[in-house]
């Protein structure tokens, strides 16, 4: 495969600049109950209908750690690669806010859970590895609601409590599009652990992106803004697109940039100031006397390591190795976990590398024009498999075979069973050909002269007028064989 | 039977078991003594009819198996109590009615007491007084011009007044310990972890443990059992197996070591306290045991290590109190900055807000390191102290406060001077463990004294057997004049 360069700068009359972009994802914590409550953490819940005493800090409630989500954090830290801290540290982080019930955010601040790890991304100039700088847990706040009315804001506390891992990485990213690939491998590997379930319209992935310009070839980083809660990709990399220029230009200017928390406006598609460097909260941390420190056996550690489950960097090479694909190939198959298990079903049954072009092609296409995905797509696994082998085979050709699959979208019929009732088999005896083009040949004695007179364009001819004859179903390789040989007698 | 409510717990449990007396009876008896004591003002609240409601249910199936049978108790208003308003003694929660029932109050009702009302105290139990209530001061039934010391004064005046025949209190620098010396009353604070804090409104977290204020050691030791157990709810619950304090009280000391740590004996110190001292070395020696003299280094620091400590947890703790779900909020402001500042200030007192301020500066940017961080480290070395006493002796002996109980207003200009009343009390709490104050003699004026009993974690057992010891070998009785009613 030929590699592209990389080639994310931005030209000013000065020189030319490098964007350096550095994530803090938000990933809500797949997990039944809250991070130190027994509230529900259920989507799409009235309003302070999964509220507990503890979620909205009446007197005297003391939080309790919630296993499940220290065991989601410990299995997405093992997911990216990065070390398992025995030892860690719930601090309050304390600012005032309607929906922020305690005054203070529970979090990890000095000692999280999980240090330094890596995220390997495929990109169209080779693989690039990004580094994470650590993951830890603490409480989503609530939610405020200022345009129910217009003197009021109203407050939800569904979310009070929620757990997160924010995962940070280094600034390692230097383009939109490494944005786009690292928040998509990060939800990926999320997925495969089923620690986050990646939603990013329900709020469950969120990232503040930390973005800064240098000229290329300078060691130091350029003074850094960060743009505040982002829930898409497209939005992230708009905001880094508008927040890099406008650097940029500032420095072209020959002024400064002052280190400050901007806001990105989707509206408008730009980022304004939310405040600087000076206004900055003081969020006075201190170590959460309510809980113990966190220590994490290393057994616990090892025995979850054990029960992970095949990550996609390694799907993907066993992909290559197993199934024959190529890295293009494998990658988009291993993207989902749901496809690749897909895949693999029908790989058992067919012949790997024509599934693998089918679903790429055919099965992808179908399901994104239908706005579905592959667990309730049409078309069982089993069936496609069968669809597949009955095109190796040569029982259909490719062209009879989008037929057949278009039927197989609508009914979620077997395809033998559309082949069979709708007489689609591909003729292939080549005594029933050999007849049916002799007929043809005889009707058309004068094309067939022309041809052997040296006009050899006419064979196309002959072979439209077979699959007209046929309705297409006569074999084609076998039809070219056959009409080569009658035309030479 | 006029006589019943200035007996002891154990005595009341058993004129209630034999029957010399109903349950309703006893209630009734201090309902009276309640309304008669008006004056004292250790009440906030009280619950008669709920309280009279339960005695008859007892009395019409009376189970006479548990450890507080039919024995109606007031407690400190720290304590969130179902469906009775709950204030911390501020004006912050002063229409406060929790929904829920704190575990240490669930456990006295659950070994058969039930409620008889709600106690005074400083607001948020931040104070040494009994003065920085919402609710007024409290009067010490010793005498009307005194303090009967904090924060949980409402319940030591209400026990020396015989308000109530046992009470809790909570003790996060000497919270209990103090006013239990200041009227004359035994006071425990437990080992941190031995009572559950769930549903007690926190002070400082790290600090806070609720704990029993009886007439007798016997008493404390039945309360102790009541009120502790692991509890799955705080996360800082000690999950360990229930001991029978009342059933393994002795009083054998014989051979025990007592440490007499010499850091103790402070500058200015009354003589009066220097003497009670030696009176209690005696009587412990004269029992048996030994006396070991042993050095605490650190003993200086406590009270800056406290101060620093306490109100930094404290500032965060308190951040809830915002006026938005519950509690007092402020009519005034244009927007919720507004609405915070003005609730906050409205609602608490001078005292809260000094140590929210102390608390906030001591853990901001910058200050961190020097205050909170290096609070932390000399708390670490005050706790090392206590351990390596421990491995020399099993117990050690202290005055529990500096002085007597004060006069009413004498100390609220002064903070510093009122902080150094618990200046024998904080180390126990910066290092976790349990001590028990005594009434051990009267000063000059005739005002109680008290000595403390500090023991190893978890091993309340052995100073309340000292404690019962040196009660029976004391001969201090208190002698209050009911001049309020």
């Amino acid at each position: 495969m030929s590699k592209e360069k990389f080639d994310y700068f931005i030209n000013g009359e000065k020189g030319k600049y490098e964007v350096v972009i550095g994530l803090e994802v938000h990933a809500q914590v797949l997990s039944n109950s809250k991070l130190f409550s027994g509230s529900s953490t259920k989507f799409g819940a009235d309003p302070n209908k999964q509220v507990s005493l503890i979620d909205s800090a009446f007197p005297g409630m003391l939080p309790v750690i919630n296993e499940e989500c220290v065991k989601q954090a410990v299995r997405t830290g093992l997911g990216l690669n990065a070390k398992i801290n025995n030892y860690s540290v719930f601090d309050r982080k304390n600012y005032f806010y309607a929906d922020l019930p305690q005054g203070y955010q529970i979090s990890q601040y000095k000692n999280p859970i999980v240090g330094e790890g890596k995220v390997l991304l495929d990109m169209p100039y080779g693989s690039k590895e990004i580094g994470i700088e650590r993951l830890h847990l603490e409480q989503d706040a609530g939610k405020s609601i200022h345009d129910m009315d217009p003197s009021s804001t109203y407050v939800d506390l569904n979310r009070s409590g929620i757990a997160l891992m924010e995962i940070v990485s280094k600034p390692h990213l230097r383009s939109p599009d490494e944005v786009n690939a690292y928040i998509k491998k990060l939800r990926t590997i999320m997925r495969y652990l089923g620690t986050c379930d990646g939603n990013m319209q329900e709020g469950s992935l969120r990232a503040d992106v930390n973005v800064s310009v240098r000229k290329v070839g300078d060691k130091n980083f350029g003074t850094r803004c960060e743009i505040k809660n982002v829930n898409s990709i497209k939005f992230m990399q708009m905001a880094i697109e508008y927040e890099a220029n406008r650097q940029v230009e500032l420095l072209e200017d020959g002024k400064e940039i002052d280190q400050e928390t901007r806001l990105f406006d989707t509206k408008k598609n730009e980022t304004r100031s939310m405040r600087s460097k000076e206004d900055a909260h003081d969020y006075r941390y201190f170590p959460d006397p309510d809980l113990l420190p966190l220590k994490l056996e290393q057994k616990l550690i090892d025995d979850l390591k054990k029960s992970l489950p095949e990550l996609p960097d390694n799907k993907k090479e066993r992909f290559i190795q197993e199934y024959g694909l190529n890295s293009y190939e494998a990658n988009v198959l291993v993207s989902e976990k749901e496809i690749s298990d897909y895949y693999e079903e029908v790989a058992k049954l067919s012949d790997k590398k024509l599934a693998a072009t089918w679903m790429i092609g055919d099965l992808f296409a179908m399901l994104n024009d239908k706005g579905l995905n592959i667990s309730n797509s049409p078309i069982s696994a089993k069936n496609f498999a069968e669809l597949v082998q009955t095109i190796k085979s040569g029982e259909i050709s490719g062209r009879i075979a989008k037929e057949v699959f278009e039927i197989m979208v609508e009914s979620g019929d077997n395809p033998k069973k559309i082949i069979e009732s709708k007489g689609m088999k591909q003729q292939s005896d080549p005594k029933e050909l050999e007849k049916m083009i002799n007929e043809i040949l005889s009707k058309n004695k004068d094309k067939v002269d022309q041809y052997k007179a040296g006009k050899e364009k006419l064979f196309g001819f002959f072979v439209g007028q077979v699959m007209k004859l046929s309705s297409g179903k006569a074999n084609p390789q076998l039809t070219n064989e056959i009409l080569k040989k009658l035309l030479k007698g | 039977m006029s006589n019943i409510t200035n007996q002891s717990l154990s005595e009341i449990l058993e004129s209630i078991k034999s029957k010399k007396i109903s349950s309703l009876e006893l209630t009734q008896a201090y309902i009276k003594n309640i309304e008669n004591a008006k004056k004292l003002n250790s009440f906030v609240t009280t619950t008669f009819d709920q309280a009279l409601e339960n005695a008859k249910k007892f009395d019409n199936k009376p189970n006479n198996e548990q450890l507080l049978s039919g024995v109606p108790i007031a407690v400190k208003d720290l304590f969130c109590t179902e469906n009775v308003k709950t204030t911390a003694g501020s004006n912050i929660l002063n229409n406060f009615v929790p929904s829920y029932e704190s575990t240490v109050t669930k456990n006295l009702w659950n070994n058969g007491a039930f409620l008889l009302g709600k106690l005074n105290c400083d607001e948020f139990a931040m104070g040494s007084s009994n003065e920085t209530s919402f609710f007024g001061n409290v009067i010490n039934p010793i005498g009307d011009h005194l303090v009967p010391g904090g924060s949980s004064g409402g319940s030591s005046s209400a026990l020396a007044a015989d308000l109530t025949p046992a009470t809790i209190g909570t003790d996060t620098g000497g919270s209990i310990r103090q006013p239990a010396s200041f009227t004359g009353t035994v006071g425990l604070k437990p080992t941190y972890g031995l009572c559950s804090r769930w549903g007690i409104v926190a002070f400082a977290s790290s600090l806070d443990q609720a704990g029993p204020m009886t007439k007798t050691v016997n008493d404390c030791s039945i309360m102790l059992e009541a009120m502790s157990g692991f509890d799955d709810k705080d996360s800082t619950s000690i999950n360990k197996k229930k001991e029978s304090y009342s059933k393994n009280l002795k009083d054998n000391i014989k051979g025990l070591k007592i440490g007499i740590p010499k850091e103790y004996r402070v500058d200015n110190m009354p003589k009066e306290i220097d003497e009670l001292w030696e009176k209690g070395k005696k009587i412990l020696k004269d029992l048996g045991a030994q006396l070991i003299d042993i050095s605490l280094p650190h003993t200086k620091y406590a009270l800056p290590t406290y101060y620093i400590v306490a109100p930094a947890e404290a500032s965060s703790n308190l951040a809830r109190y915002d006026g938005v779900r519950y509690g007092y909020r402020s009519q005034k402001g244009k927007d919720l900055i507004e609405m915070y500042e003005n609730t906050r200030s409205e609602g608490f007192g001078d005292e809260v807000k000094r140590r929210i301020l102390i608390g906030t500066y001591v853990l901001s940017s910058g200050y961190y390191d020097a205050y909170y961080l290096k609070a932390q480290k000399v708390r670490q070395l005050i706790k090392k102290d206590f351990d390596d006493s421990f491995t020399k002796v099993d117990a050690i002996l202290t005055p529990s406060t500096p002085s007597s109980a004060f006069k009413i207003g004498e100390k609220t200009n002064d903070p510093v001077s009122m902080y150094l009343n618990d200046i024998f009390t904080v180390p126990v709490n910066l290092a976790g463990l349990p001590a028990l104050s005594l009434p051990a003699g009267l000063d000059k004026q005739g005002y109680p004294l008290g000595l403390q009993l500090i023991g190893k974690a978890l091993d309340e057992q052995k100073i309340l057997n000292i404690g019962h010891a040196f009660e029976k070998n004391c001969g201090y009785k208190n002698e209050i004049k009911k001049w309020w009613s």
